[in-house]
């Protein structure tokens, strides 16, 4: 379910510009669990699979994707 | 070194390489009838067709014979059925047509699904271009499937005149369309149909319902070079190219007909065998979307697991590059194809696996030939899971 992504305080944000895919989802998969149950990491992205493989990776996973509140920026919300 | 299979010492038979060809979905390794059948057409065919002389009328009827066969293996009249230069053609020139052919020369609204064929996609992109058309696609289920209802809702729209596109199957991920249930409601609405049937002619009986079809003989078993337009009589078609004589008005130039006479024997020979090849390679279908889940961690399997097509089978490999997957198969002799694009920054993924909404990356299409052995299946499956597994942890995606 995608949440309201407007307003989500983020805990960390991984940078993933400039990095082809599937780079951005293993710097994700890297990160979350540095990340306590419940907050928000940040991803940036600007390759053009990100859009639909993050949404992909939090359904296979089980985390929660917030959306994409700007542009090349994707929320997700590690539940577990 | 023995010279008695009439091979000279200085040409000595090229080791059989270990591995399959799994890419049948881009290209059938030719029919050994379509060979015999090519060879004695380049003697017997060579004439135009078109003039009146003893050489031309031969090429002629063996051109027509072609055709006959063909348009009974596609359910058409021969006179509904024409050849072009390839499946891109046939659908390019079937959109176009039906786009041009509209009443009073109206701009169309042209209702396509978003995992048509990228010659679909380009032929209603141009038709936007150059007549003024507007487009609108029809979305997917997560097994790559058309509602026929979301159909309904697109035909029905006031004002401009309408023609809609659905492929029998789709060509990456093997899903079958309802192509039936949206004829019907393209037939209540008018509402012109193109069906792309290049993956199924010669592997699924051919659905009722179209009016213009499009397939592609290379799929078939049948040489390159050859692909078939057929439009239903009565249906509202004009040419988007400039006046030709040949193929019924539809298709411009000299007929190749060795090669159409070579497709029409490829499909007459897989046609007869497709009732036992299909349920085996459909087998084999089965294990590996059974065991590759299993022997792999980290896999998505998509498409209909049973509306399918019975060759195909694709599947996205979580944290894996698949050029480089593709790559690493093809360095142990397996080719496959990919839908993802991680190499280059100007490609974009694949559109069917956008409008699926799975994983994009490190994706392979697996399509089964006629020459694959079950040995051949097994090999993959054991070659795999090592293979996919050193690649992730080269690129550092091990216990994620």
């Amino acid at each position: 379910m995608t949440e309201d992504a407007g307003e989500v305080e983020v805990a960390v944000t991984v940078d993933a510009t400039g990095l082809r895919c599937p780079q951005p989802v293993i710097e994700l998969a890297r990160r979350i669990d540095g990340v306590p149950v419940g907050s928000v990491v940040a991803l940036l992205a600007d390759d053009e699979a990100a859009r639909l493989d993050v949404p992909a990776w939090c359904e296979m996973r089980g985390h929660a994707y917030l959306g994409e509140p700007t542009p090349a920026t994707f929320h997700v919300r590690r539940t577990h | 070194m023995s010279v008695s299979d009439g091979r000279t010492s200085r040409e000595p038979a090229p080791a059989s390489p270990p591995g399959g060809h799994f890419d049948a979905a881009s290209g059938e390794r030719l029919h050994p009838a379509a060979r015999e059948a090519w060879l004695a057409a380049v003697e017997q065919g060579w004439a135009d067709p078109a003039r009146l002389h003893h050489e031309a009328r031969r090429a002629r009827l063996l051109l027509d014979a072609a055709r006959e066969s063909v348009a009974g293996a596609i359910g058409a009249r021969p006179d509904e059925t024409s050849f072009t230069a390839s499946g891109t053609q046939a659908v390019h020139l079937g959109l176009l047509g039906l786009g041009h052919g509209a009443r009073d020369g109206r701009a169309v609204h042209v209702v396509p699904s978003a995992v048509e064929h990228s010659a679909v996609l380009h032929a209603a992109e141009h038709l936007a271009r150059t007549a003024g058309a507007t487009v609108s696609t029809v979305p997917v289920d997560r097994s790559g499937r058309v509602d026929p209802q979301s159909y309904a809702g697109q035909v029905a729209v006031a004002g401009a005149p309408v023609v809609a596109a659905l492929q029998h199957a789709n060509h990456e991920v093997g899903t079958v369309q309802p192509v039936a249930e949206v004829s019907a409601i393209c037939r209540e609405h008018g509402v012109p149909l193109l069906v792309d049937a290049a993956q199924t002619v010669g592997r699924l009986p051919v659905p009722a319902g179209w009016d213009v079809l499009a397939a592609s003989a290379h799929k078939w078993g049948g040489p390159a070079g050859v692909g078939v337009l057929a439009v239903r009589k009565g249906v509202r078609w004009r040419s988007p190219l400039p006046a030709d004589e040949r193929e019924a008005g539809r298709v411009a130039g000299f007929e190749n007909v060795p090669a159409v006479v070579a497709a029409a024997a490829a499909l007459e020979a897989v046609t007869r065998e497709a009732s036992t090849e299909g349920p085996r390679l459909s087998a084999l279908v089965d294990r590996l979307r059974a065991e590759v889940p299993r022997r792999v961690p980290d896999v998505q399997v998509v498409g209909d697991p049973v509306q399918r097509l019975p060759h195909l089978v694709t599947f996205s490999l979580l944290y894996v590059d698949g050029e480089a997957v593709v790559t690493e198969l093809d360095r142990a002799g397996f080719a496959v194809s990919s839908g993802s694009s991680c190499t280059s920054s100007t490609l974009r993924p694949s559109h069917v696996l956008e409008a699926m909404g799975v994983l994009t990356h490190g994706n392979v299409r697996v399509s089964l030939g006629r020459g694959t052995t079950a040995a051949e299946v097994e090999a993959f499956l054991d070659l795999l899971p090592g293979l996919v597994e050193r690649l992730r942890h080269a690129s550092g995606a091990v216990g994620l």
